[in-house]
């Protein structure tokens, strides 16, 4: 028999590397399906001196993501936030991908507002609902006497935060509930996926939480009824989850 | 202009369980068989490595292995005064794209449907009398019985190496197992999975409060096992992702796992992926068909002969390729007349998350490893004085603990900040969650026809969904619901959650990808796409199975019955058709 076969990867975030730099990914890594981690990829550039550091984030956006997933999954005496885990490298990433484009939704008009039953109806990837709302909510800020967001101290913060989570904020583009929504969203996907993606940096969200990880086999396991699980977190990369030292 | 190809016997549109298992069937019949798969090809080594494959990200979140919005979608409304709009990203159901389809990434869920369900319109008439059934409530017998079937739902569960505890064989109730099971002639190929603390505290509380737990029949294997095909599979070593990933240990029964294997060594059959099949093609007289056209990669259009067609695409994707192609008439909803597109169902679901002292490290599972109980399910109780039709049953499973999806926080927990960060690490490693399965009976006003304004990637409509819950499901989820609440009390957690399914029926989030319906079975023309064979009333030559054809959807999970419905209509395909090729039942 017969098998036309193609290759199919729709989540290539993970290799994610900005165009100026393909050519030191290629140079460094020959197999297209190669990872460069985020972290090898930031020293290599340093030496560079290029500017733009991100995959699609401006530094301003940058920093404001920073900011926001700070206060989403704060740095406390519980362990790391979701800065500290990388969490603003993640969505940069992400959004710099088949996702952030919407690869794969369906994109055609006619546009209509729906009722909430019939789900995401907006016309903004989530490239640009990012984009648009970080502007939108700096232009709010602005307009009500405020600093930009990122400058605005941890209460303030958590109040825009919330106004937004609730939609009380009236921003000029972007739906304030599902920006909100969405960031949230992906601050918890950054928090919690495997470290090859930028976040959850050292396993700050497995250990967290007290999940080992993709282990894989659980047999002698499974029936020890009400016994925490001793082994270390792993990540699909292995044990240091990114597969380069901290500096 | 379509290039013209050499015919074939038969041709497969849509490469999942069900043409996989008529494949298998077929070409053992001698036939030259082709499956077209929209899809890329896939299989256990390299796609489902297990050093690939446990990423919660790439696959249940950004949904790796489903089809792609962007190229097949279906528009959506509640009610038809209402416009609908598109599903612009997957929600609520998740259909697959590529070799092994649905059987990819299900989680082994496999149940059998209860004698009752298949006599849903004759079985409440006689038992409650005619009134107690809703004007507007479509239901009706699906033109075979549990008995037709039985043979075929245990040539699935031998395919497939189902692991569970027979609760009937032969009318002999057996100890441990499900005592409302219709009966079996014999008990499953492989003993039940290993028990998940989660499980254990469910079966506890639910004899507590009267009731008779059983382990559910897993598609993961408890042991090593070979099928009836000769296809070899591992024991499940319960590493947490099954649903919405693939297997790399041969554990869960899929198409790769259970036929593949065999399948495509055979000479007489052949694959071709990327092959998205746009109509079926029927000759002057619209009584046959004489293949299909499909559109490949690279956009050429291909006309593909065939003696005999098969749909076997997901459930809504038959019922579309049957309304672009022209067949059958299609169901509308002012007069009642018309089939192709009636009687979409879905089902219903909620959940009890119920959070407990001890540690049950909940990354330790498998998508079927769950113990169920099934008093509430079909009509194994009095629904007299319920006055709602249907069931479903109540379950803990353990399916895994993936960290993004699978956490559970209780009802008062922060949504995000400190508070939330806190919440998450008291409660991951020490919650469980019941689920409720419930039916969704068939309806005069839930639906699928052609999209009047969204397209394709190929222009053509979209397909459209009218649907909502009615009110007999709303309240027949709520009794579920409530006794799930019951055991969940009985298991003394710290606290708990109920998750009421409540108002309309919204296409996000995700609920569950049984879609049934639309191209519905049955034994007169004037109320099904198909006879009790599968085979088209308008076109003999022309099969559409899979969950399509259900009349109305029970209290399980499909897969098992659109199994057995696959084996049946293989047989029926064998042992008559063949010999006599023309319709299997006079209109």
């Amino acid at each position: 028999m017969a098998v036309l076969n193609r290759n199919h990867d729709r989540c290539n975030e993970m290799n994610f590397i900005p165009a100026r730099r393909r050519l030191l990914k290629a140079a460094l890594a020959p197999s297209a399906a190669t990872i460069v981690p985020v972290r090898f990829v930031s020293n290599a550039s340093a030496s560079v001196a290029e500017p733009g550091q991100y995959a699609y984030f401006t530094p301003v956006e940058f920093t404001w993501v920073e900011a926001a997933v700070s206060r989403l999954i704060p740095n406390d005496d519980l362990g790391p936030g979701a800065k500290e885990a990388g969490v603003a490298t993640f969505i940069d990433r992400q959004l710099s991908g088949p996702y952030g484009r919407a690869e794969t939704w369906y994109m055609q008009g006619p546009w209509k507002k729906g009722t909430k039953e019939q789900g995401y109806q907006l016309k903004l990837t989530p490239a640009q609902l990012y984009r648009t709302g970080i502007t939108d909510v700096d232009a709010w800020c602005s307009k009500n006497g405020k600093r930009p967001f990122a400058e605005l101290d941890a209460a303030e913060q958590d109040k825009l935060l919330h106004d937004l989570e609730q939609g009380d904020v009236e921003l000029a583009r972007a739906p304030a509930k599902d920006f909100f929504a969405m960031l949230l969203q992906n601050t918890i996907e950054g928090f919690l996926a495997d470290p090859m993606y930028g976040g959850n940096r050292d396993f700050a969200g497995w250990k967290l939480i007290g999940f080992p990880g993709p282990r894989y086999n659980y047999v002698a396991e499974i029936d020890q009824y009400g016994k925490r699980y001793a082994m270390a977190p792993v990540g699909l990369l292995g044990r240091d989850g990114t597969r380069v030292k901290d500096t | 202009m379509a290039t013209r190809l050499p015919p074939v016997d038969v041709v497969l549109v849509g490469f999942g369980w069900t043409a996989s298992i008529l494949g298998q069937e077929l070409t053992d019949a001698g036939l030259h068989v082709l499956a077209l798969e929209r899809g890329a090809f896939r299989d256990t080594v390299p796609d489902f490595a297990t050093t690939r494959i446990q990423d919660e990200l790439r696959y249940a979140v950004r949904n790796e292995l489903f089809e792609e919005p962007e190229r097949e979608t279906l528009t959506f409304r509640n009610s038809s005064d209402q416009t609908a709009l598109p599903m612009r990203h997957l929600g609520s159901f998740k259909p697959a794209s590529g070799a092994g389809g649905a059987g990819v990434h299900w989680n082994g869920q496999n149940w059998r449907f209860l004698p009752t369900d298949f006599l849903q319109r004759s079985h409440i008439e006689q038992r409650y009398g005619k009134g107690f059934i809703p004007a507007d409530m479509t239901i009706q017998d699906w033109g075979v019985t549990y008995d037709d079937l039985e043979p075929f739902y245990d040539k699935f569960e031998y395919l497939c190496g189902i692991s569970g505890q027979a609760g009937n064989i032969n009318g002999a109730i057996q100890p441990g197992g499900n005592p409302f099971e219709g009966p079996r002639k014999r008990g499953f190929p492989l003993p039940p999975l290993k028990r998940s603390y989660g499980t254990v505290l469910f079966d506890k509380a639910a004899k507590e409060v009267g009731y008779k737990p059983f382990p559910c029949p897993a598609a993961n294997t408890s042991k090593p096992y070979r099928n009836i095909y000769g296809a070899q599979m591992g024991q499940c070593t319960f590493c947490g992702y099954c649903e919405w990933f693939g297997c790399g240990n041969y554990s869960k029964s899929s198409p790769q796992t259970t036929v593949f294997p065999v399948l495509l060594r055979k000479d007489n059959f052949e694959l071709r992926t990327h092959a998205d099949v746009t109509r079926v093609l029927r000759d002057a007289s619209g009584r046959r068909a004489t293949g299909v056209l499909y559109v490949d990669a690279q956009g050429r259009e291909f006309e593909q002969p065939a003696d005999l067609v098969i749909l076997t695409a997901f459930a809504q994707h038959n019922v579309h390729l049957l309304l672009l192609s022209g067949i059958g008439k299609p169901y509308d909803p002012k007069t009642g007349q018309g089939v192709v597109g009636r009687n979409y169902a879905y089902q219903i679901t909620s959940s009890v998350d119920v959070f407990v002292n001890d540690i049950v490290n909940p990354f330790m599972g498998a998508g079927a490893l769950g113990q169920a109980i099934d008093e509430f399910n079909g009509d194994n109780f009095d629904h007299g004085p319920e006055k709602f039709i249907g069931g479903g049953y109540v379950a803990l499973w353990t399916t895994g603990g993936r960290p993004i999806l699978q956490h559970h926080l209780p009802k008062d927990a922060p949504k995000w900040g400190s508070g939330w960060k806190k919440a998450m690490a008291d409660n991951y490693l020490r919650t469980v969650s019941i689920a409720t399965h419930g039916s969704v009976m068939s309806y005069r006003d839930a639906y699928l026809d052609l999209d009047p304004t969204y397209r394709d990637v190929y222009g053509s409509p979209l397909i459209r969904l009218t649907f909502d819950f009615h009110d007999n499901e709303h309240r027949m989820s709520k009794f579920l619901t409530d006794k799930a609440a019951l055991i969940a009390k009985a298991m003394k957690p710290r606290a708990m959650h109920v998750n009421q399914r409540e108002g309309h029926y919204t296409i996000v989030p995700y609920q569950t990808t049984h879609n049934t319906g639309g191209a519905i079975m049955g034994t007169d023309p004037r109320t099904s796409v198909v006879n009790r064979y599968l085979q088209s009333w308008d076109v003999p030559n022309l099969f559409v199975v899979g969950s399509c054809a259900f009349p109305q959807n029970a209290g399980y999970n499909p897969t098992g019955t659109v199994g057995a419905l696959t084996y049946w209509a293989a047989h029926a395909i064998r042992t008559q058709y063949l010999k006599k090729p023309g319709p299997l039942m006079s209109a």
